[in-house]
């Protein structure tokens, strides 16, 4: 027989099943792929590899275009004030009542653009706070304005509003809850540790997915190379999973910023700040603003919230760098809103 | 320097890719053919080029020499000397050293009637090094993308430029890469025990055959790959390291931007465990 005519016989179909398989293989994996050109940045010395490589068909995982503004009421010296003139005021006393008014209704719309007013107010007595939403909304305005005020080593003049956060939703899109790790983990073979799961909070990666609890919640600490050869038995410094966790936090704050790894560091030596860039200053300050507001204002607040608020182990929603990155470097691409609601930066 | 006797007879005229019968003559023990002068001429302007390089850095400390590539804003253009020119010159002269060498070994080859299968497998490390210097950074749009000619300057760059995409390991070709690398090492080292125990039997007893080394391997797990397979496979191994090596680092940037782990969603996103 022809052996050529023996191979169009013996043509089966598990084997074209196989090259099928194979070809759907092969176009998933390009599919998984970007393609150039791309855009890059150089933020170190030349041929030192510290580029930001972006895709310009990316795109911004949110809109960070600035909601347009209500004209302000203009201003009236001597005249009335908030605190003077509604009950019950007691953060914004000192602003004018018109622009009060203003600022509540722009608040409406940054928080609550479904609910209305209603959201907060109790709508027979606007002053009651019968609402929790009131009492939650009245720290954040105090946290606001302490951001403005004492954390322009991370916000700098831009500073930031309600709207930096919460852009349109009741709570904003990127919060955390302490993580209560797999549902049907066993204490054998089935514990995982809080690891070696792809996480979206550590990107995907395996590393300790939880690293906000211990760093953003608590004041865990980050550094872990050690800046001596040897150490006394006693202290054993930090492990390989505490440097794994730090490296978890790290890739959360990549994917906030939407940067990787050298746009604040060098990775030849990571804790040399002589290495650093001068980004590396600001998100230093930016990771003890984070504590400072987790602790000082989001956790305090966790007795206030409904239980649907909560997360799995009854803790409150908190903030991590995401809160109000959402994707970009800087917020909202940099551009300040205080200009329009000065009141929130505690200066009119 | 000595030669074998039998060698003068493989020393044959001929079998040259360019210039006829030009520089067809050897020095010593080395052929010297017309990209041998090429291979000299690209190595010792460009060792000057470092060596000037070096000049105009600030130390003569070997660790510390650095011939940076230019920043990213000249692009693929041309520049300055004292700002990436000398790297780009450089860079040319590594090129045209590698491949002249590669033409030599090609020469050679023809001469004995041999195959091709070394300069094939020295082809796979020019192509690695031109991946890293001009392909990829063609295809992100600036020489500044490149390597640094430094000991520890490419070090830096390594790590960083990994460090671009979170975590390198991650990376598919990367993972076969240093899979096909230590498979390769693991490969080497149970050949060259093997040929080493069948040469070296205990005193008295005589050197051992290909059939000893075979039933070596059949005992052991099953099969034995035989003389002639070893080194298909050897060479096999090792070509796909570079040859990933290569991928690796390509789509690093101009077919991936963000971090590897990210890369896997695809994985995780198969419809029959996707939520």
């Amino acid at each position: 027989m022809n052996p050529l005519a023996a191979r169009t016989l013996t043509v089966n179909p598990a084997r074209h099943a196989a090259r099928a398989a194979a070809m759907g293989t092969l176009a998933l994996l390009l599919a998984a792929c970007e393609h150039p050109p791309m855009d890059s940045v150089q933020n170190g010395y030349r041929g030192l590899g510290m580029v930001q490589v972006s895709d310009p068909r990316l795109g911004s995982p949110t809109d960070n275009s600035i909601p347009p503004a209500l004209p302000r009421a203009p201003d009236v010296p001597g005249g009335p004030l908030a605190g003077d003139t509604f009950k019950n005021v007691q953060v914004l006393k000192d602003v004018p009542v018109a622009e009060f008014a203003r600022l509540m209704a722009t608040m409406t719309t940054w928080v609550a653009p479904q609910q209305g007013c209603n959201y907060c107010h109790a709508a027979a007595d606007l002053a009651s706070d019968a609402l929790y939403t009131k009492v939650v909304a009245r720290r954040m305005l105090e946290m606001t304005r302490h951001i403005n005020a004492d954390w322009h080593s991370h916000v700098g003049d831009t500073g930031v509003t309600c709207y930096s956060c919460h852009r349109g939703h009741n709570v904003p899109q990127y919060v955390w809850f302490t993580d209560p790790g797999p549902a049907n983990a066993s204490p054998y073979a089935g514990n995982l540790a809080g690891q070696n799961q792809p996480a979206p909070s550590v990107r995907l990666a395996a590393l300790p997915n939880d690293p906000f609890t211990a760093y953003l919640g608590g004041s865990k600490a980050i550094t872990v190379i050690d800046r001596s050869a040897l150490r006394p038995d006693a202290d054993k410094g930090a492990s390989i999973k505490d440097a794994e966790q730090t490296y978890g936090l790290m890739m959360h704050i990549t994917g906030a910023l939407g940067v990787n790894c050298t746009f604040c560091h060098n990775s030849r030596s990571f804790f040399d700040w002589d290495q650093s860039t001068p980004q590396r200053v600001t998100a230093w300050y930016g990771i003890r603003m984070v504590r400072d507001l987790n602790q000082a204002y989001l956790t305090p607040l966790t007795g206030k919230f409904p239980p649907e608020r909560l997360g799995p182990h009854g803790d409150g929603p908190k903030l991590n760098c995401a809160t109000c990155h959402q994707g970009v470097h800087k917020p909202l691409n940099g551009v300040s809103m205080l200009p329009d609601y000065p009141e929130l930066a505690g200066r009119h | 320097m000595a030669m074998l006797s039998f060698e003068r007879k493989y020393r044959v005229p001929g079998g040259t890719l360019v210039g006829g019968n030009l520089f067809d003559f050897w020095v010593g023990p080395f052929y010297v053919g017309f990209f041998g002068v090429t291979t000299a001429f690209f190595a010792v302007v460009g060792t000057v080029m470092l060596a000037w390089g070096a000049a105009l850095g600030h130390t003569w400390n070997l660790w510390r020499i650095n011939i940076a590539p230019p920043d990213l804003k000249y692009g693929l253009a041309l520049a300055p000397l004292q700002a990436g020119g000398l790297w780009q010159i450089v860079t040319v002269c590594a090129i045209g050293a590698f491949v002249s060498w590669a033409l030599r070994e090609v020469e050679i080859c023809r001469k004995l009637g041999m195959g091709l299968h070394v300069p094939f497998a020295f082809s796979f490390a020019i192509l690695a090094y031109v991946t890293l210097v001009v392909i990829r950074p063609v295809l992100l749009g600036a020489w500044g993308h490149g390597f640094p000619y430094g000991i520890i300057s490419h070090l830096d760059w390594v790590s960083n430029t990994g460090y671009q995409y979170l975590h390198f390991h991650y990376n598919p070709a990367h993972m076969l890469a240093v899979s096909f690398f230590f498979t390769t090492t693991f490969a080497l080292a149970l050949h060259g025990s093997l040929i080493l125990s069948a040469t070296n039997p205990k005193k008295g007893e005589p050197v051992k055959t290909a059939e000893h080394e075979n039933t070596y391997f059949r005992d052991t797990i099953g099969y034995s790959i035989g003389t002639l397979g070893i080194h298909r496979l050897g060479l096999f191994l090792a070509l796909s390291a570079g040859f990933w090596s290569a991928v690796c680092i390509l789509i690093s940037g101009p077919f991936w931007t963000r971090g590897w782990p990210e890369w896997w969603s695809w994985w995780l996103n198969l419809p029959i465990w996707r939520h």
